[in-house]
């Protein structure tokens, strides 16, 4: 029995070891994901930010065919990063909306006229209000939303080329 | 000092050059040519360095930064906003933190405090959207509950260790 308990501290320093091993292999995951995926898409309306593109609201998903809600700002750089993404995307005939966060008309204007413009509504969120309701924390986000209005699917942080089957293959799953 | 002209970058205005910099270049006067002229140039590219951009150029919301006029509902809001998380710098509570959805959060919290929703139920629409880490007052659940026996068990080892060590003294 003594001998035994000889072995314990190295086996709790061996466990330790495993724990601090295992946390640096693999990191914490840190993003916040929405809990509203698998949830209605709360109701909002939001005014348009720029004339020539009308504002979004929540009737807009219900039309029966998934869409994309992209979550962006003038302001932000990976936004400029995922953006010829996206113009692939509505190449592909994906329908993308977008809400622009604390952002404004000639703001947004420049940056379409730089980037491309690969959405059909922009809606105006300058206080975040819709973004909170989204359960979104930043800059680019993209949900999926199937046809009747339902969040199936979210993507934080830019859209790179290699997320662009995931989303497609979302897109689908929603039909 | 003609060994600095030399040496001057073209794509540098001779004005933005300070005293500072001249100084780390007499310093650096000795080593091999070459590498001085690389070092120079990253040391003043320092001083071109500019601050990214990661926040908007927009003011903060309404109540965002301004106090509710009623203090009872101010304190209600302020109880509130402390143990609520920011979801951008994840260190903070909204109540401290400068981003700005951490603004637009205060200013949701306090609007909503003034049309007289309770705390609980706006810090229930938080955790239905961001679940438990948006709260700085987690739940006792399956997650949790390491942190909230694993006091009560240490503390009862250390009674028993405790206990075995009184006795022991006794019988010597």
């Amino acid at each position: 029995m003594k001998r035994g308990l000889l072995w314990l501290p190295f086996l709790a320093f061996a466990l330790l070891f495993g724990v601090v091993a295992y946390g640096l292999r693999a990191p914490a995951d840190r993003l916040i994901h929405s809990k509203m995926v698998g949830k209605d898409l709360p109701a909002f309306a939001l005014p348009a930010i720029i004339q020539t593109k009308p504002g979004l609201d929540t009737a807009v998903f219900k039309q029966g065919k998934p869409r994309l809600l992209n979550v962006f700002a003038s302001w932000c750089i990976p936004c400029i990063a995922e953006a010829p993404q996206l113009m692939r995307l509505k190449a592909m005939g994906v329908s993308i909306d977008a809400i622009a966060i604390r952002d404004t008309g000639p703001a947004i204007q420049g940056f379409l006229s730089r980037n491309g413009d690969p959405y059909e509504r922009i809606g105006d969120d300058k206080i975040s209000q819709v973004q909170m309701s989204l359960g979104s924390s930043g800059v680019p986000e993209t949900f999926v939303i199937d046809g009747k209005g339902r969040i199936v699917d979210q993507h934080i942080g830019d859209v790179r080329e290699e997320d662009i089957p995931a989303l497609l293959a979302a897109l689908q799953g929603a039909k | 000092m003609t060994a600095f002209h030399s040496y001057r970058h073209p794509g540098l205005v001779p004005g933005s050059i300070g005293p500072h910099t001249q100084r780390l270049w007499l310093v650096r006067h000795d080593g091999p040519r070459n590498k001085s002229g690389v070092t120079m140039v990253a040391v003043l590219s320092l001083f071109l360095a500019v601050p990214a951009l990661a926040d908007s150029g927009l003011p903060p919301a309404a109540l965002a930064n301004t106090q509710l006029r009623d203090p009872a509902l101010e304190a209600k809001a302020q109880a509130l906003m402390v143990t609520l998380r920011c979801v951008v710098c994840q260190g903070q509570s909204i109540a401290d933190s400068d981003a700005d959805l951490a603004g637009d959060m205060r200013a949701m919290v306090r609007q909503r405090i003034l049309a007289g929703e309770s705390p609980a139920s706006i810090r229930r629409w938080m955790v239905e959207r961001y679940g438990d880490y948006v709260s700085y007052d987690p739940p006792f659940s399956a997650v949790t509950a390491p942190l909230w026996i694993a006091p009560v068990l240490l503390l009862a080892i250390g009674g028993w260790l405790a206990r075995g060590s009184f006795k022991r003294r006794r019988r010597g």
